[in-house]
């Protein structure tokens, strides 16, 4: 498969919307525009490495125990990034909090790794990381921005409804989280049977 | 023993770990079709995040602080859960041969829960101490268990009612949740 098939498969999967994966740091992380764009974008680095280094070595790792290798690769670029942002990005640290480290634990990495990375080749393993990780990225800032549109009146810290928007504050709240992601699935689920995309 | 209370009451009811901390989804999600399937999942979650518990605090406070190794806590961590999950699978399969049949396929998936990897980083966030740590997870994973219980029935009665064809699913199971954590929240004022 070429490197540009494969970012373009990548991109279409959406994984919180159309896979049902990942949806633990999709909803605990997007109260926010900007903390779900930041999510998406270290979940994007973590898969990027980590289907490079699996595509690299998947011919020397025995069958019988690759899961255990993927979890210690994807592992190992979790950790790279989860002290890169404590130390560049410390605010955004705070805000993503527990769920940098459960990355490790994200299903889509894992996923990934199975499905793509370990049967093809390095090039279309990155490509195949960019895409996913983009497409990632794209749903969480997009449900950041409903919400934080919905919750706050504002998007990216910018205020776009005025100043007499009374605020949905459930919006920024947990249970505003799992309505927001439910709708938009159910929209996504519409779209995609009107304009036959898988 | 007021204190211990306190824990129990909040990873239970306040904080509960699928509603209102977002962890565990995907099995929450997943298994929640039937009641007996999310009980037998719920039962494997309580027992490995107890031991979870057991296993990680002293790592992190005998090994990885004592040595200043901090920075290697994911990577040890999940290392734990895997190798502990194989390890009760093994155990459970000889000495109750019973119970095994009845976790099936859930033991093995718990390694990819994320609750379980949250509660042993959680304990050690929160600074507690080990009888607190093994406390709160046991009461975290109970919670856990109340919750996907609950789901459980609600989409069994779902099953039999008129869904419009979009919302069928997932989508529908998010919304139900959201109203559920809604009237969890109501707890918040408790403590």
């Amino acid at each position: 498969m070429s490197a540009l098939k494969a970012l373009t498969n990548g991109f279409k999967e959406i994984p919180p919307l159309r896979l049902v994966l990942g949806l633990c740091p999709t909803l605990a992380v997007t109260g926010l525009a900007q903390n779900g764009l930041g999510m998406g974008l270290s979940a994007t680095a973590v898969l990027i490495g980590s289907n490079l280094v699996i595509s690299a070595l998947r011919n020397f790792m025995p069958d019988k125990i690759r899961i255990p290798c993927f979890i210690v690769v994807i592992a190992t670029f979790v950790s790279i990034v989860d002290m890169s942002l404590n130390a560049f990005l410390p605010a955004l640290h705070a805000q993503l909090g527990i769920f940098v480290p459960l990355i490790v634990v994200n299903c889509i990495i894992l996923g990934r790794a199975e499905a793509f990375a370990s049967k093809n080749g390095i090039l279309s393993s990155i490509a195949d990381g960019i895409g996913v990780g983009l497409s990632f990225t794209f749903a969480l800032t997009v449900l950041g921005s409903i919400r934080e549109l919905l919750g706050a009146g504002t998007i990216f810290g910018v205020n776009v409804m005025g100043a007499a928007y009374q605020p949905f504050k459930v919006f920024g709240f947990p249970p505003g989280a799992f309505i927001a992601l439910g709708l938009m699935m159910a929209l996504y689920n519409m779209l995609a049977k009107k304009y036959k995309l898988g | 023993m007021g204190e211990l209370i306190t824990i129990i009451f909040g990873a239970i009811f306040i904080n509960n770990f699928v509603l209102s901390r977002f962890l565990g989804l995907c099995p929450f999600l997943g298994v929640s079709r039937k009641v007996e399937t999310a009980l037998g999942m719920g039962m494997a979650v309580i027992f490995v995040m107890g031991m979870t518990a057991l296993v990680t605090w002293p790592i992190e406070q005998y090994l990885l602080i004592q040595y200043n190794l901090q920075y290697l806590r994911t990577i040890v961590f999940i290392l734990v859960i895997a190798a502990l999950v194989q390890f009760v699978e093994l155990v459970v399969r000889k000495i109750s041969p019973a119970l095994y049949q009845a976790l099936g396929i859930y033991l093995p998936l718990i390694t990819t829960n994320c609750a379980v990897l949250g509660v042993a980083i959680l304990n050690i966030n929160l600074g507690y101490n080990l009888l607190e740590a093994v406390v709160f997870s046991v009461a975290a994973a109970a919670g856990f268990t109340m919750a996907m219980l609950i789901m459980a029935g609600i989409r069994e009665r779902l099953d039999l009612s008129f869904v419009p064809g979009h919302l069928k699913g997932i989508s529908l199971g998010l919304i139900m949740t959201g109203i559920l954590s809604l009237a969890f929240s109501g707890f918040k004022g408790m403590l």
